[in-house]
């Protein structure tokens, strides 16, 4: 396997993009990557879209491949639609780095999309629990706060975290996000105000959760060789932990821990030759904010049913021990599901470039994504570095 | 001899008191209450209907029988409230009760005795030993049309009676009583049922449940003193103590049947709840009559000897069990769970 | 009206009305829902029809109150991730109960009910929903 780095990153604004189709969203991102990499697009020779339910989510569409290389002006070239719910667009990165660490492509983009606002509410609810167990799960009424809201539960009774402490994840977040300007919620939230939101699945409230978006990102991969030719700062992708679990949350071992993302972390840890200790920042999936603490857990950066502790003590706030979502992560950002993974690399890029300003994690060498399908049963890590 | 192997019922957890229901109206509870002698009545949870009802009787009476289930040759839905027009809910109890497939099913409509008929339906394929044991059911989430006198009375429930040839009280006898009598009828497609108002009483309710029963006690030569426990069907609880002290029942022997005050009318359910209430408590060699009413109109009159099996097999899921355990709904959530707000649906 | 969905509710019937799962001879854990291989002996695996009672406890629950696409009418609702007496979880409504009732622990039982309807022309889908066994 030879060493692949990112030369380029696009990202577009995330929000409520009602003048904003799901292709101009894809040719908005893939554009600026191209573009910020240096290239004419000729240069490319494939491409990997991230995308959970472009059919759901807007008008039947499928066939995301050539749907995403056409919307993007890359029409020719192989282009394969990578679906993994909330982690298509993880998923997608670890295709494209697999493609061109095997020597078959050189250089490749990987890109995510949603738009998700072309339905209404309950449409959308419906959409996403195609991210769970339809069958089991969906088919009694479940809806995916509900799935995270019975492992906070749990996590609340083993452990004993608190609503207070899975409300602080979303006061850090939006604090971080209110210094992004692509964020769909560029504001702080209080404490108090995270309390007394709307409740949505008990104990969850509407500021646990992270919001319906649209949005795009691409990131440009490129072999070492091509990669020094085109940028001085170029971030290389150390590694790629990929790992399952049940579909149906009520199959797994333990409510309170998430399984796939301690195997995809540990995998990843071991390929890039490193522990939890050495990585300097990280961007995990907290779409609801029990889900970062169960990431902070899985990850390694506390032990396992400390991670309302660990947050309540700002070790995950910048400055902390561990500075995550720096971006503000799914809940401030927003969450178009399948752009999520990309995007989480195109803001450890800017920290390890150190281009993220007001947001920059001071001496940043070593960074981690974390991308979550689903209630957990799908999760893809990459690990990444500035240096080689 | 035809007998009942076992029996089970089920009423919904959630009850609307009649005073909540003439608040609405602007009606006088007491008066409506005490005229009607109900105090409050069932009503079905969103998610039920007179399907999972059956099932849940039927589910008991299983239970209660301790027959397998294998062995049931026939299964009859009795209801006015069946939730598909066309498409059997019995098949869905054999399912649900792992009764089918080899057996037969079919839904029976008689107003309120469609259940009824069902047990003499069994009767008949259970002593011809064409089946080991048949399942009649009858159950119903009655419709009462806003405002209507129906709305104070129409409640939900059922009741299963598995019939077989040795059971907890021998089935001694049946006489039916049948004319074309329209004092109560709801139309294909129609929502709500319509109803001759006084007309219901005398040429429909009291005719056909008197004839019923004296021609049965004629037919078994049965005097009142022969009889324990007088069993009719309970619109509400004035009509069974009027045609009880017509035939000249003590009232007493009509009381413990008589659970229309705290569950309301069950229709298809009401005289099987009813017998089911009674034998919860009665003894061996207790005579127990029951006289069911159906509008259109008809009467099924049975007579039932309890049987000493009885006190080893008592039923556990009693009738008071599932009266007791309760939980007052106001007229807004009545109305959501009953659908009477526009739009509102389940899918 | 052509409805979706039919035959693959029709194949569920078993289990929605019955919680009919397997049980596996040669490890003897049980699966509910039912599994087509066993995860534990995968080809050496041994899978047999086994009907659970329908008796457990709560594990996990919440109230929905922001539903999905059918069940708008429904909220709040109770969901309950149930473990069953034989083995394993299963998520269902927890139905007929008040919020001061529910807690991790408390025992349930099955109930049969309606779970969605398809519109009011469509099949009605019933299915075990689970009340607390008081």
């Amino acid at each position: 396997m030879r060493k692949v780095a990112i030369v380029g990153i696009g990202i577009t604004k995330f929000g409520e993009l009602w003048e904003m189709s799901y292709r101009s969203l894809a040719a908005e991102a893939g554009l600026k990557a191209v573009e910020d990499a240096g290239l004419s697009g000729d240069e490319i020779d494939a491409l990997y879209g991230g995308t959970m339910t472009p059919g759901l989510f807007t008008d039947g569409q499928e066939h995301g491949g050539p749907l995403l290389a056409d919307a993007a002006g890359l029409t020719g070239i192989p282009s394969t639609r990578i679906e993994a719910a909330c982690a298509s667009g993880g998923a997608a990165l670890r295709q494209a780095y697999i493609s061109v660490g095997s020597g078959i492509n050189d250089i490749v983009v990987a890109g995510g999309v949603e738009k998700m606002t072309d339905v209404l509410t309950p449409s959308a609810t419906f959409a996403l629990m195609g991210a769970g167990d339809q069958k089991w799960e969906g088919f009694y009424g479940v809806t995916f706060p509900a799935l995270y809201a019975m492992m906070a539960r749990r996590h609340m009774y083993e452990y004993g975290t608190t609503e207070e402490q899975m409300a602080l994840v979303a006061v850090k977040n939006h604090a971080n996000g209110s210094k992004n300007s692509n964020t769909q919620y560029p504001f702080k939230v209080t404490l108090d105000q995270v309390m007394n939101s709307t409740p949505i699945a008990d104990p969850i409230k509407l500021l646990d959760c992270s919001p319906i978006t649209d949005g795009a990102a691409a990131v440009i991969l490129a072999s070492e060789d091509k990669a020094k030719e085109l940028t001085d700062t170029p971030i290389y992708i150390e590694s790629s932990g990929m790992a399952t679990d049940t579909l149906a949350l009520h199959d797994r071992k333990s409510l309170s821990r998430t399984d796939a993302a301690i195997k995809a972390g540990k995998d990843a840890y071991k390929l890039a030759g490193i522990t939890h200790n050495d990585v300097d920042l990280a961007e995990v999936h907290d779409c609801f904010t029990i889900a970062e603490i169960l990431a902070i857990e899985a990850l390694g950066f506390c032990n396992i049913g400390e991670g309302g502790k660990f947050t309540e003590e700002g070790e995950t706030e910048m400055g902390g021990k561990i500075p995550v979502n720096t971006s503000g992560g799914l809940k401030a950002k927003g969450h178009p599901v399948g752009a999520t993974g990309i995007a989480q690399a195109v803001e450890i890029t800017e920290q390890l470039r150190g281009e993220a300003k007001a947001r920059q994690v001071d001496g940043a060498e070593i960074a981690l994504t974390h991308n979550v399908g689903g209630s957990g049963a799908t999760c893809v890590v990459h690990i990444f570095k500035r240096r080689n | 001899m035809t007998s009942i192997a076992g029996y089970g019922v089920y009423i919904p957890r959630y009850r609307i008191k009649i005073h909540e229901i003439a608040r609405v109206w602007g009606a006088d509870g007491d008066r409506v209450s005490k005229g009607l002698m109900i105090n409050e009545k069932s009503v079905p949870g969103f998610d039920e209907d007179s399907t999972t009802i059956a099932v849940e009787a039927a589910r008991n009476a299983v239970e209660h029988s301790g027959v397998n289930p294998k062995d049931i040759g026939a299964i009859y839905f009795g209801s006015e409230s069946p939730a598909y027009s066309v498409k059997p809910t019995a098949s869905i109890i054999a399912e649900a009760i792992e009764a089918s497939p080899n057996m037969t099913a079919a839904d029976i409509e008689f107003a309120c005795k469609a259940g009824t008929a069902g047990i003499q339906m069994c009767m008949g394929l259970t002593k011809s030993e064409m089946i080991k044991y048949g399942m009649a059911i009858g159950a119903d989430t009655s419709q009462g049309r806003p405002g209507d006198a129906l709305e104070y009375s129409a409640a939900a429930g059922g009741a299963a009676f598995i019939i077989g040839q040795r059971g907890i009280a021998d089935i001694e006898g049946t006489f039916s009583y049948t004319t074309d009598t329209t004092d109560f009828w709801r139309r294909e497609a129609e929502e709500f049922p319509s109803h001759g108002a006084r007309f219901t009483g005398q040429p429909a309710y009291f005719k056909h449940v008197t004839s019923a029963t004296i021609g049965l006690m004629e037919r078994l030569d049965l005097e009142i003193r022969d009889i324990d426990y007088f069993v009719p069907h309970q619109p509400n609880g004035s009509f069974p103590l009027k045609v009880g002290k017509t035939l000249g029942f003590e009232t007493e022997k009509i009381m413990p049947s008589l659970k229309v005050p705290y569950i309301g009318n069950t229709y298809s359910g009401s005289s099987m709840v009813g017998l089911a209430g009674v034998l919860d408590v009665a003894k061996p060699n207790e005579r127990i009559l029951m006289t069911s009413y159906g509008s259109g109109a008809g009467s099924d009159s049975f007579s039932i000897l309890v049987t000493d099996l009885i006190e080893e097999k008592r039923n556990k899921k009693t009738l008071d069990s599932y009266i007791k355990d309760k939980k007052y709904i106001d007229y807004a959530i009545y109305a959501k769970f009953k659908r009477k707000i526009k739009g509102v649906s389940m899918g | 009206m052509a409805v979706k969905g039919l035959p693959a509710s029709w194949r569920k019937i078993p289990q929605r009305y019955n919680l009919i799962g397997d049980e596996c001879k040669t490890c003897g854990e049980r699966f509910f829902p039912p599994v087509t291989i066993c995860p534990n002996c995968r080809r050496t695996g041994s899978l047999e029809r086994y009907k659970f009672s329908g008796e457990g406890e709560i594990f996990s629950y919440t109230v929905v109150r922001a539903a999905q696409e059918g069940f708008d009418f429904q909220i709040p609702y109770f969901l309950g991730i149930i473990k069953l007496k034989e083995g394993p979880l299963v998520i269902s409504q927890i139905v007929d109960s008040d919020p001061e009732e529910i807690d991790i622990g408390k025992k349930v039982k099955t109930v049969f009910r309606k779970v969605r309807e398809d519109g009011s022309d469509g099949v009605i889908r019933y299915g075990y929903k689970f009340i607390l066994d008081r």
